[in-house]
């Protein structure tokens, strides 16, 4: 494989001859406009990322980009790229998949790839709906949703992916938005650069079956007062000049929102995104209620643990290293145990 | 047993240990089947004296039979274990109909394993389990051992836990621990019987225990005092010998199916230097596979205990796409579940080996019992037209050269392979004749490493004449940047195309690439060339099948036998062979899903013979049913 000094590319580069079939004015493109954007930044050869998706809308995802890529099928998209990962650390492997594709078929690979820590990122597409099967309700639909096959609203209660992601004890958990594209791009960095399992969840709008989900974290009107910005090591405040802030309340397991007048500086919480303890973040992805009001963006969790990839490749160069000629020691292999010669 | 016959008796001599030397007769074939409670060691037993008997050079096919439930309660039917070896000193193909000697270690084991022992045979039984609360448990109304019930057969009635506790009085060990050495001193009289050496199980017992001297002093002792009490004891008048048999020179081991194919599966990716990367999820009869390969790591194999089989499939996939040799190994129940990822694989058209270890269905159906019925689901089980290529191992040893078949087949088509195994040959042993690795064939295949159109471009889907293949662009190489799917592909480009012409040129071809495998042509085994019958096989009938015709010929009535190793795309001469017999029979352990096949492929009326009791067919049912097929034509 190359070794080549790679050459400045653009986001041209990365743009395939394909042509792309979202529905106008789906999230889709924004993400995808900033994914080819940001990718040259990291300056990884092209030929060495690839991005492995499922099924959905959002899974088309990989034919638009100029990289190696596989839409694979419904929800497996972790499996098969964990074992691209595991088997070929050079790759930088992305995945790509949806609300249904990840929480609903896909669910238990979701949740352990995330427990192994794989080296992979995953980029949740959450319209809150399925797209391409054309609008039923989504296991992050809010309860009482009213779609094609819940004609008198729904009856389960919904996956919130943040907290999902952290009980399977991700080591990189985040969520941004379809139209930041600065925020977007800003979370997608910290993902690429992070060392196991990032978990990144999108909120992207479906103009056609599921419009303005998010609308109140994106309208001038009401977006201060609804999203939270978390940054590492910085206060946690917002709305308005920073009208409100995130609490710890003594005896509370949970976070609490206060008018930042209320409370002494010294009680806001400042964002530790490196707190080893899950607790914090999850705590964190609580706060928002199914209104929407008070939902943090940002990354949540970033914390370091040993990759699922290196520890198998840390077994298997250690045993490599004791190895011979191949077809030696496969000799050697067969003729182990209990042998006896025939003369 | 028509197999089973004396041979003249030898002087007697003095023994080592200074007992006049017992009379020694001499028999060309044994079957001895050791039975006990799941917690008796009998499939210990049972693999020490096959590596005894190994060591001596006679040839040996082993059966082991073991309950579902890991610990059933103690002394009950459903607890019993056994294990059959078959012995001779000529090359023999089944581990026996039925046994020449029983060794029962208590009621339950007698109880269940009577019926398969003939008349006449030889029963060494454990009397100290023969308690009136052990013959309660499995519905003894009085105590076989008292009664005529067993006057047909060679009764030895031997204290086999209280001999070894007595044995065992001077060690150092508990009372539990020297109760648990029983099995060992049936293993030593069964080794004194048979004339067997012991070294090999003295080491055995030294490598085992080799944190627990006094263990391993202790099983040596009981080895010893059932050595010995053969030797003393008037219940045993003579000793037996089976000379070693002709057998082709070269170094040997004992092999099961599964540690075979496993072994096949390393070896292949070493012929093809490619890493080898396993995704599994352990089920039974197939996870041992997965537990052998998890162990040769310097040989370039990394294993993934997978969350579950659809994952596993799915990180052998990702592990192809990326130049690897994927592989994923199960039973039927996560074939079923590998459906969707196998098609996956099929429009894709990369390397995959899927190794299907079958057990008896539907459902979890008998987990530890052998079964054919998954032929259908290998061939058809999938959405859409989503053709594999399918082969059989038939025997312990074979898994080994299949494996490397279905590597080979995989690797210079790109496409999903199924192998079929199945609990019988996956459990059961043989002796092997180790291979040169310079023998083994050469699997390497090329990566695409440039454009392959002639315009200068890269087309994903562009074929390989001869084999009809796409290239293997993996991903990191330069210049070659592409996406695959499951959606319809354009021939040559790979772009998504819904065009109708374009998916069924694509359905046709992918139909065309499987049947263009070149697969050896079918042999048959027809010494007179006078047979008017064929009997027909896959998989592990084999040896049940090839022991009945053996038997038939020697009584001059004349069969011929052939057996398919590749049942996708099926050997170019086969239609001639089945048309050039006035009959022809296949026998499966299911209801008739090869003869489904071959009917409708080449619309001849095959006898089917079908039975699905999860054992393997006896010779002797197979003889007698073809012997009858033979005289009606
Ligand atoms: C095995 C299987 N079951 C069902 C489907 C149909 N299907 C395709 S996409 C989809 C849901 C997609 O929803 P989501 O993952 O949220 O993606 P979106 O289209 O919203 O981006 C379903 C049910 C399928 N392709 N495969
Ligand atoms: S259906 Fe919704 S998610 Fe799918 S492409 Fe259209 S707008 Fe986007
Ligand atoms: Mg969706």
């Amino acid at each position: 494989m190359s070794n080549a000094v790679p050459v400045q590319l653009s986001a041209k580069d990365f743009k395939s001859d394909q042509e792309v079939r979202w529905c106008p004015g789906c999230g889709d493109y924004a993400i995808l406009a900033a994914m080819q954007t940001f990718l040259p930044e990291l300056g990884i050869p092209r030929e060495r990322t690839v991005f492995v998706s499922g099924i959905g809308c959002s899974s088309r995802f990989p034919y638009y980009l100029n990289t190696y890529g596989m839409h694979s099928i419904h929800g497996r998209a972790p499996a098969i790229a964990t074992g691209l990962s595991v088997s070929r650390p050079d790759l930088t492997v992305w995945v790509v998949t949806g609300d249904g594709d990840a929480l609903s078929i896909g669910g238990n690979h979701l949740i352990h790839a995330l427990r192994r820590n794989v080296n992979i990122k995953i980029l949740l597409f959450n319209n809150k709906i399925y797209g391409l099967t054309k609008g039923q309700y989504s296991p992050t639909s809010e309860i009482g949703k009213i779609t094609k096959s819940t004609p008198t609203g729904s009856s389960d209660a919904p996956f919130n992916p943040i907290s999902l992601a952290l009980g399977a004890e991700a080591s990189f958990v985040a969520r941004t938005i379809d139209s930041d594209r600065k925020h977007l791009q800003s979370v997608l960095r910290q993902a690429a650069e992070h060392q196991g399992s990032a978990f990144v969840e999108i909120y992207q709008n479906c103009n056609i079956f599921n419009d303005g989900a998010f609308e109140v974290l994106k309208d001038p009107e009401t977006r201060d007062a609804y999203l939270i910005r978390l940054e590492h090591g910085q206060p946690i405040t917002f709305g308005k000049d920073g009208s409100h802030v995130v609490t710890h309340p003594a005896g509370s397991f949970g976070l609490a929102v206060s008018e930042a007048g209320a409370v002494d500086a010294g009680e806001v919480l400042t964002h530790d995104a490196h707190a080893e303890d899950p607790a914090y973040a999850f705590a964190l992805s609580r706060l928002a209620g199914p209104d929407l009001r008070h939902t943090p963006v940002g990354v949540f969790r970033s914390v370091r643990r040993p990759s699922y990839d290196e520890l198998v490749r840390n077994q298997l160069d250690a045993a490599k290293a004791k190895a011979g000629e191949p077809e030696a020691d496969l000799a050697a292999l067969l003729n182990s145990g209990d042998t006896w010669t025939i003369l | 047993m028509a197999e089973h016959r004396e041979g003249a008796g030898q002087a007697g001599q003095l023994s080592e240990h200074g007992h006049p030397a017992k009379e020694i007769h001499q028999l060309d074939r044994v079957v001895i089947r050791f039975a006990g409670d799941s917690g008796d060691g009998m499939q210990l037993t049972g693999d020490r004296f096959t590596s005894e008997t190994a060591q001596l050079g006679n040839d040996i096919s082993t059966l082991p039979n073991f309950p579902a439930e890991i610990r059933a309660p103690a002394g009950t039917l459903p607890g019993v274990s056994s294990f059959q070896v078959a012995f001779a000193d000529y090359d023999i193909l089944t581990p026996g109909d039925a046994p020449n000697v029983l060794v029962a270690m208590n009621p339950a084991a007698l109880k269940a394993n009577i019926a398969d022992l003939p008349k006449g045979g030889t029963i060494i039984v454990n009397t100290d389990e023969f308690t009136k609360r052990n013959l309660a448990k499995v519905g003894y109304d009085s105590n076989p051992l008292e009664d005529d019930s067993l006057a047909g057969w060679d009764v030895h009635k031997v204290g086999l836990t209280s001999m070894t506790v007595g044995a065992l009085a001077e060690h150092p060990v508990s009372k539990k621990d020297a109760e648990r050495a029983k099995n060992m001193f049936a293993l030593g009289l069964l080794s004194w019987l048979y004339s067997r050496p012991h070294e090999s199980t003295m080491h055995f017992l030294e490598r085992k225990f080799a944190a627990r001297p006094e263990l391993v002093a202790a099983n040596k002792a009981a080895f010893n005092a059932g050595w010995n009490f053969g030797e003393t004891t008037e219940g045993f008048a003579v000793r037996y010998e089976v000379p070693p048999a002709q057998m082709a020179p070269g170094n040997y081991r004992n092999i099961t199916g599964n540690t075979a194919l496993a072994l096949g599966l390393v070896a292949a990716g070493v012929k093809a230097k490619l890493p080898v990367l396993l995704g599994a999820y352990p089920i039974t009869p197939a996870s041992d596979i997965l537990h052998e390969l998890s162990k040769h790591k310097k040989l370039g194999v990394t294993t993934v205990q997978a969350e579950d089989e659809i994952a596993a499939i799915g990180v052998a996939l990702g592990a192809a796409y990326g130049g690897a040799l994927g592989i994923t190994t199960t039973s039927g129940p996560g074939v079923a579940l590998k459906g969707e990822t196998i098609s996956l694989a099929v429009a894709l058209e990369l390397p995959l080996v899927i190794v299907d270890v079958q057990r008896a269905g539907p459902s979890t159906g008998l987990p530890t019992k052998t079964e054919q019925a998954d032929l259908n689901m290998a061939l058809f089980g999938r959405h859409g037209e989503a053709p594999v290529a399918v082969v059989a191992a038939q025997s312990p040893v074979d898994c080994f050269h299949a494996a490397i078949e279905a590597c080979r087949i995989a690797l210079k088509y790109r496409t999903p392979v199924i192998l079929l195994s199945d609990g019988y040959v996956a459990n059961g042993s043989e002796p092997w004749l180790l291979p040169e690795i310079s023998e083994l064939p050469d699997l390497r295949v090329e990566y695409a490493s440039g454009p392959n159109g002639e315009d200068g471009k890269f087309y994903p889907y562009l074929r390989d004449p001869e084999t009809m293949a796409r290239p293997w662009a993996v991903p990191g190489t330069p210049g070659l940047e592409h996406r695959i799917g499951g959606l319809e592909k354009a021939d040559k480009t790979g772009d998504i195309s819904y065009d109708p012409a374009n998916h069924d040129f694509m359905v046709r071809t992918r139909a065309a690439r499987i049947e263009a495998i070149d697969v050896p042509d079918i042999e048959v085994e027809d010494p007179s060339g006078e047979a008017k019958v064929l009997v027909l096989g896959w998989g592990s009938t084999y040896g049940p099948i090839g022991a009945a015709s053996r038997a038939l010929r020697q009584r001059g009535v004349n069969v011929a036998q052939a057996h398919l190793r590749h049942l996708s795309p099926l050997p170019k001469n086969l239609g001639e062979v089945l048309a050039s017999y006035d009959k022809v029979v296949i026998p499966e352990m299911n209801l008739g899903q090869l003869a489904h096949v071959i009917r409708a492929r080449f619309l001849i009326d095959v006898v089917g013979y079908n039975q699905v009791r999860g054992l393997p067919f006896t010779s002797t049912q197979l003889e007698t049913m073809l012997e009858e097929v033979i005289k009606n034509v």
